[in-house]
Order: structure tokens, then sequence, then C-alpha cells
């Protein structure tokens, strides 16, 4: 089906991340050996090379480190526009890709604190979207 | 100038070019390919190592090796992008340096626009890509707009500063009736085109074209009796920080700072010394990164580097002097073209764009999301 939105296939990295979402918590990775944080999920600590990493939940919260507003996408997404996607620097310190839902394109700020959402997509798909928290707005 | 000559550069040519319905990749490439070795005074016979990359077969050097009648001794099919033939020149020097072969043949060839083949949905996201592709970022022009808004919020860089490059980039087009946007264009222009992904306006984007290249590298031996006079490799550096834009170490900085070093160092050159600068410009964004990159100017200075038109016909900068990626023809990887217009510089072919007494150029390739750098600097004796 040439309109829907490219599903996430869980594997053995990611799907403790997707289980995660289902259960509305925002997991993350985190080194045994070095205790850095690691997004997105993998079986090696890219900083040390340890093979050891926990799955812990993360606060959520984050800020705005670089964003973009879309006017023009293909697809499943063509209907979207105008829509803001943001790379989040996480409280843990690794940075994700989202969306920013909730505000308009121009309240959006870099540096802006966010809040983890999940947003249903549709029953088979629910995502990790960011709104601006309370002082960010 | 302490290089050593160990290869150069002996013949380039590029396939028609813009739109072509009806002809293939295979076509083009052979059609740029002979047209190259034609020019260098060499036949096929002569090639013993290939080079190409795309996304049109899953083993594209098989294919096309086989296509021309070609039973290469080395091949090369290193794909990261845009870039990739930068990286295909630095290999094909460690070969002929290693006495590995003599002729390398580096091709390239794309109907993506004759295809529309841009954009076609997929459905499903599969190992790192299912962390980014249901936000529904269009790619790559998303990416570097990011790249772009988090440089306009570190150092202040604005959206005329970047129109600059668009604009005088098709001050060079306007050169060069190869080239396909020939109209010329204001500052107001650019910023009033339509928005694509913000802070990237549609006049801030490469062209979507078809088209092919083919270059012909060979060694120092060689390239005492070929047709054209050789253009020296004298450095080439390469590297990639990163696949995705999320995982790109500072988006204000590109690998270019290392590929850069790594060729101003082996070239023994200085920025001064050069005479012309063609480097990858899918996006102005891009061009602005590069140059700060490279080190023509310190981080955050790009802006006002190419303010007042200074990289225009006439500049003190002569940059993308074919008309670019922006104005000239850009069939989706383009770092070929690069190459083809440093060397036609050195050589003094470039009729009515040509840079008077050009010796010394620097032919840059950015490939993926701004993830693949690759840096050539070529010289003529």
């Amino acid at each position: 089906m040439a309109d829907q939105i490219p599903l996430p296939v869980p594997d053995g990295d990611s799907q403790p991340f997707w289980e995660g979402i289902g259960r509305r918590e925002l997991l993350i990775q985190r080194c045994d050996v070095c205790q850095r944080y690691v997004f997105y999920p993998r079986s090696h600590c890219p900083h040390c090379f340890a093979d050891s990493l926990s799955w812990v939940q993360a606060t959520g919260e984050g800020t705005i480190y670089s964003y973009t507003v879309i006017h023009q996408a293909y697809g499943p997404f063509a209907g979207d526009v105008p829509f803001v996607v943001a790379l989040i620097e996480l409280q843990e310190g690794v940075r994700m890709m989202s969306r920013i839902a909730g505000s308009p394109p121009e309240a959006v700020r870099i540096g802006a604190p966010v809040q983890v959402v999940f947003e249903k997509i549709n029953d088979e798909l629910t995502l990790p979207y960011f709104a601006l928290t309370e002082s960010g707005a | 100038m302490k290089a050593d000559r160990v290869a150069a550069i002996v013949g380039v040519a590029e396939s028609d070019l813009g739109i072509t319905p009806g002809k293939t990749v295979l076509q083009l490439q052979g059609q740029a390919a002979k047209a190259a070795l034609d020019e260098a005074g060499l036949s096929k016979t002569d090639v013993d190592a290939l080079f190409t990359a795309g996304n049109w077969s899953w083993s594209p050097p098989m294919l096309l090796a086989e296509y021309l009648g070609i039973q290469p001794k080395y091949t090369d099919g290193t794909n990261v992008g845009g870039s990739s033939f930068e990286f295909h020149v630095g290999h094909a020097v460690a070969g002929i340096q290693a006495g590995l072969f003599d002729v390398a043949l580096i091709t390239y060839g794309s109907t993506q626009r004759s295809d529309r083949s841009r954009n076609r949905p997929v459905t499903t996201a599969r190992l790192t890509e299912q962390f980014e592709l249901p936000y529904g970022l269009p790619m790559p022009v998303g990416a570097y707009a990011l790249a772009a808004t988090r440089h306009m919020y570190q150092y202040g860089t604005t959206s005329e500063q970047l129109a600059e490059i668009a604009v005088a980039t098709r001050k060079w087009a306007m050169l060069n009736e190869k080239a396909m946007m020939r109209t010329p264009i204001a500052i107001d222009d650019v910023l009033n085109s339509r928005w694509i992904a913000e802070p990237l306006h549609l006049l801030d984007c490469c062209l979507v074209t078809d088209g092919g290249g083919a270059v012909v590298i060979t060694s120092a031996r060689r390239a005492a009796d070929t047709r054209k006079a050789p253009i020296w490799i004298l450095g080439h550096g390469q590297t990639h920080t990163h696949n995705s834009i999320t995982n790109m170490p500072d988006l204000t900085m590109t690998g270019a700072v290392q590929s850069g070093r790594d060729a101003f160092g082996m070239a023994g050159v200085t920025h001064d010394e050069l005479d012309v600068v063609e480097v990858y410009d899918s996006f102005t964004i891009t061009v602005l990164l590069t140059l700060e990159a490279l080190g023509f100017c310190k981080p955050g200075e790009g802006g006002a580097f190419v303010s007042g038109q200074r990289t225009a016909p006439g500049g003190t900068f002569p940059l993308n002097t074919n008309g670019g990626g922006l104005s000239y023809c850009h069939p989706g990887m383009y770092g070929i073209f690069l190459l083809i217009e440093a060397t036609r510089q050195l050589r003094g072919e470039c009729g009515p764009r040509q840079i008077p007494d050009a010796r010394l150029a620097l032919a840059h390739g950015t490939g993926g999301v701004l993830s693949s750098s690759a840096t050539v600097i070529l010289g003529r004796d």
C-alpha cells in the first residue's frame, strides 16, 4: 500500500524499544562498562565497544537541537504538510529524530524544552513524538 | 608543491545531460567512457581498472564491465553517495602507486529524471532506518535543512547569504552552454521561491536531471604519451562521519575538515595557491558548510565569505564554474562532474567561463546527508 507510513520492523536490536513504546515508555540503552547512554539501540557500545548494554527508561525530556518545517512531502506524508521534524537532544545526552506535535510551526525554536508524547498513528504503529513543554511553548 | 606525480587525469567527458528519454544508464556510461578514452588517446582494451557507483544494479561494476566488454584486474564499486567518484580517485591513485594497474576508468550514469525514480514510497523501515523513516523527513533535502537551521541558529547565517550562492552559481551556468538553467536569477528570486523544507527554498536545491560522466586516470608512465596533457592528482583525502543525519556529530561541521587537511597535506599546497574550486552543491547550505570545513574561512564565517557575489564570474573566489548541481546538471550523484570541470579548467578549455591561467584546482565531493567527504587537489605542469 503506497500510502502506508513506513512500518518499523522490530529486530534483534530494536524489539525492546518498540515494546516500550507500546507501553508508553521511552527506552534507551546504557553501556554497562563506560556508563554512557546510547541511542539508537545496538549490540556494541559505540564509545567503548563493550558488548554489554542495559535498557533504561529515559526521562522523555529534552531540547530541540535542530528542526525543519516540511512543505513538500511524498506518499503517506504528503497530506501532513506543513509539519515539523526535529532532532531532539534527550536529557541523557543522546539524539533522536522525531516530530513536534501540538504546536504551530512558528512556535518551534532550537533549544526549546520538549517532552515525549506517544502518538497513535494507527492500530499497528505508535511513535514517540515530542511536544513543547510549558516553559517552551 | 611537494607532491609526487603518481597518476593523472587524462580523459574526461559527459554523456548527454538534462533529460534523456529512451536512454539507459548503461548507454550514458558507454557514451561518456568512449568519449573520455578517445580524448586520452586510449581504448577500452587499455582499461585494467574499473570504478563505478550507482543503485541501478546489485553489482554496478560487474554489469557495466560486462556491457562495455571489459575484464578488469581491479574493480571498485564504493558507493558513499555523490562523493563516490572523489573516493574512487583516491583509490585509483593508491592502486596505481602500488603498481596494480595502469589505466582506471571511472563512470557514472543516471536516468533518474526520466524514470521519475526519486521519492518512491517504501512501506517498511528496516535496521537503523526504523528510527527515521516513520517521521516523514523528505530525503535528502530535509536533512540538509536541519543542518541549515542549526547553522543559522549558531552563527546568524541568513537566507540571503545562502541565496548568494544560488545566484552566483547561476551566473556561471549562463556561461556554460551545457547547463540546464541559464536565465539570470536575483537574491529575491531565491527568497521568493517556494519553501521545500525550511529554511531551504526551491532555488536552494539542486536540479533533478539525467546524465553521466567518465574520468580516465593513468600512471605517470602512461601519461607521458596520452593525447591530452596530464592533470596531476596531487593530493586526496576522504572520510565519512555518519550515515543518518541524526547521528552527524555536529550539524555545522562536515568531514571535509579531515579530507581537506589530508588532501592539502599530501599536495603540499595552500588555500591561497588554488585558482579554482569545485565543491558539491546539492543545496546552498552544502557549499557554505564545505567552504568552512575545508578552511577557506572560519566556522560561522561562510555567510560573509560568499556575500557580495564573491564566488560569481569576476569575483575573487571562482567557485562551481560549470554552474554546479544547482544550475548545470544533477543526475543524483554529481561528484564526477566536479572532477570533469576542474580538469577542463586546468586544461584551459572552458571558453567564456575559463579562469585565466588556472594551474591548481580543488574538487570536493559530499555524499549522503553530509555523510561522506572526499577532497581531490589537481594541478597541471
